[in-house]
């Protein structure tokens, strides 16, 4: 009987080549980008435009880095500290939510859904007259524990969802050996856990990289100021210079990437998992 | 000290007067527990339960530069509101969040399902192209913005390159500089950001559709679409709904893309209500009507949040 399955294994690499099209399709800008960091300023006015670098130049990455050098290390900086701080705060109450049999669980993971839902424009006004009191504005750390808003209830949730799947014998094993809760939560529950702190930490990572309102917001002095608004002012300033622009570009597109290389497995899970599941 | 995670120790002990020593165990056992949830507790209380707090107070309240320098901000009633509610921008920007919303969830939705459609297929490298689908997704919003205002540029954008080589325009359009096409062009972005996070969705959703039924619809003369109609279609109407659900809660609040493609601009053609808060708050100073405009949005957000909760949690309990 000719099932679905055996009638697509005739024609399956014509199915390769359609989707081989339709990603490249897709993924043309991205092209473009690259293609446009590559290629000399007067080359990227040419009518009709030239597909490929044919003479390529690093003069774009040169300036790039010229530029926005400092404020990659800054974003590196300010993220890697939010994925500590995302996961310090997140992963204990994660545990306490899926094995304390907290009454108040339900209400509190009705919280994390719901603040993930805020409007960061709404945080932004009120973080600006918080710490314009306390003298927080242009300040790194600052700008960190503004973007572990957009991390710790996903991730919350994320690893209240993981952490509920650990066997109870496990950690009734761990207290008659006389291991307290913290002992027990660091030795057994978190190596246990590998993967789901994995992927809290990678999404940690890449919201704080890519955060826009706090940074345009809560920083105003080059000094202290994250990649995405080094490349807004950037643009507003050399509106022209293509070239440099799309080199930033690719620059601050590489954690992505290298995300989508490395820890392909781990992202579908955060696709959902830390929103949409209960 | 012997506990049990799970178990507090203070029941267990009920029926016998505890001795003082198990009195201090069990004090000890929930000072642990609660080290765990309080640290995170202060967290939310801080960091959301001030700011929307606060919020709520500064719309009430003059709240200009000045007020950074003096530390006055008088109460004024709700004449930020008044002022908020009689400005044309007002009706304005809630028209471009419902047309920016609409447009871009329909076109996302639309294409991430024929997406995830054809990749359910199985074919060779089928699931490394599906991964690299979710490029866009990943990447800062502000460098997909930043990408789009160079294809749509007036001049060199390669959009109009090919649109006029193709004969498909006569002239240029002018995407990101005419009132006309903003709107178009955000959305366009907005789509294309979109579309991953549909496909992915989807596809799980498509996964759970037990193969059988399309065997047996195949047996008895079924084609492709009745197929879909009335298997893939009716089975997937709850994944679809959160789907939905998630978009409109976040395409409504969108800022970054506009942000970086027209600022809002141009004559206000694409400012939405997220933006327009912005340009109140830090580009007029006037932070009392900026929050009044955000309050509105926060309101918007938390009506399709709760509906969006309540749905998923009835569909959890019908399983």
């Amino acid at each position: 009987m000719p099932t679905a399955q055996t009638r697509f294994r005739g024609s399956a690499w014509g199915h390769t080549v359609f989707a081989l099209v339709l990603v490249a399709a897709f993924l043309f800008p991205l092209y473009w980008m690259v293609n446009a960091s590559l290629q000399p300023g007067q080359a990227l006015l040419s009518i009709p435009p030239k597909w490929f670098p044919t003479e390529p130049t690093l003069d774009g990455y040169r300036a790039a880095f010229d530029t926005q050098g400092r404020h990659l290390v800054i974003s590196l900086f300010v993220a890697c500290g939010n994925v500590v701080l995302t996961l310090a705060l997140a992963a204990p109450l994660a545990w306490a939510l899926a094995k304390f049999r907290l009454r108040w669980a339900a209400l509190m993971l009705f919280v994390l859904l719901i603040v993930q839902m805020v409007p960061g424009i709404v945080k932004a006004n009120s973080f600006f007259t918080l710490y314009s009191e306390l003298g927080l504005l242009n300040n790194t750390i600052g700008l960190m524990l503004a973007q572990s808003t957009l991390s710790v209830p996903f991730a919350a949730v994320l690893l209240r969802a993981q952490l509920r799947d650990i066997p109870g014998e496990v950690i009734e094993a761990a207290a008659l050996d006389g291991a307290g809760h913290w002992r027990t939560f660091l030795r057994i529950v978190l190596p246990m856990s590998r993967n789901g702190l994995i992927t809290a930490g990678l999404f940690a990572f890449l919201f704080s990289w890519a955060d826009f309102l706090f940074a345009i917001t809560l920083t105003s002095r080059e000094a202290v100021t994250p990649v995405t608004v080094g490349i807004y002012r950037f643009m507003g300033a050399n509106a022209t210079d293509w070239n440099a622009l799309m080199a930033s570009a690719v620059l601050a597109s590489i954690p992505a990437a290298i995300l989508l290389v490395i820890a392909q497995r781990y992202i579908a899970v955060g696709v959902t998992g830390g929103s949409v599941k209960d | 000290m012997t506990t049990v995670v799970d178990r507090p120790a203070a029941p267990a002990a009920a029926p016998t007067p505890p001795t003082p020593d198990a009195r201090a165990a069990a004090r000890r056992t929930r000072l642990a527990r609660m080290s765990f949830y309080v640290p995170s507790v202060l967290y939310l209380l801080l960091f959301f339960g001030y700011p929307i707090t606060a919020n709520v107070v500064m719309s009430f309240q003059d709240y200009t530069v000045t007020s950074f320098y003096d530390g006055d901000a008088p109460f004024n009633g709700l004449a930020n509101y008044t002022a908020i509610f009689t400005d044309d921008l007002f009706g304005a920007s809630l028209w471009h969040t419902v047309v920016f919303t609409v447009a871009s969830l329909v076109a996302q939705f639309a294409l991430g399902l024929a997406l995830a459609l054809y990749f359910r297929r199985r074919f060779p490298l089928g699931s490394v192209l599906r991964a690299l689908l979710l490029l866009p997704w990943l990447l800062p919003l502000l460098v997909s913005g930043t990408v789009f205002r160079w294809l749509l540029d007036q001049d060199y954008g390669v959009v109009n390159q090919v649109l006029l080589s193709l004969h498909l325009v006569s002239d240029p359009v002018p995407w990101l500089v005419s009132p006309d096409h903003a709107m178009a062009a955000v959305v366009i972005a907005n789509v294309w950001i979109g579309i991953p996070f549909n496909m992915v969705i989807l596809y799980g959703g498509l996964q759970s559709v037990p193969p059988q039924l399309y065997e047996a619809a195949s047996l008895d003369g079924a084609g492709a679409w009745g197929k879909f109609r009335h298997i893939t279609w009716p089975l997937l109407r709850p994944v679809s709904a959160v789907v939905l659900m998630l978009g409109l809660i976040y395409t409504v609040k969108a800022f970054d893309v506009v942000m970086v493609l027209t600022q809002g601009g141009p004559a206000d053609a694409t400012q939405l209500l997220s933006t327009w808060s912005y340009q109140l708050s830090f580009t007029n100073l006037q932070f009392g009507q900026g929050a009044a405009v955000s309050n509105v949005l926060i309101v918007i957000a938390m009506v399709f949040a709760l509906v969006y909760l309540r749905a998923v949690r009835a569909e959890q309990s019908e399983r």
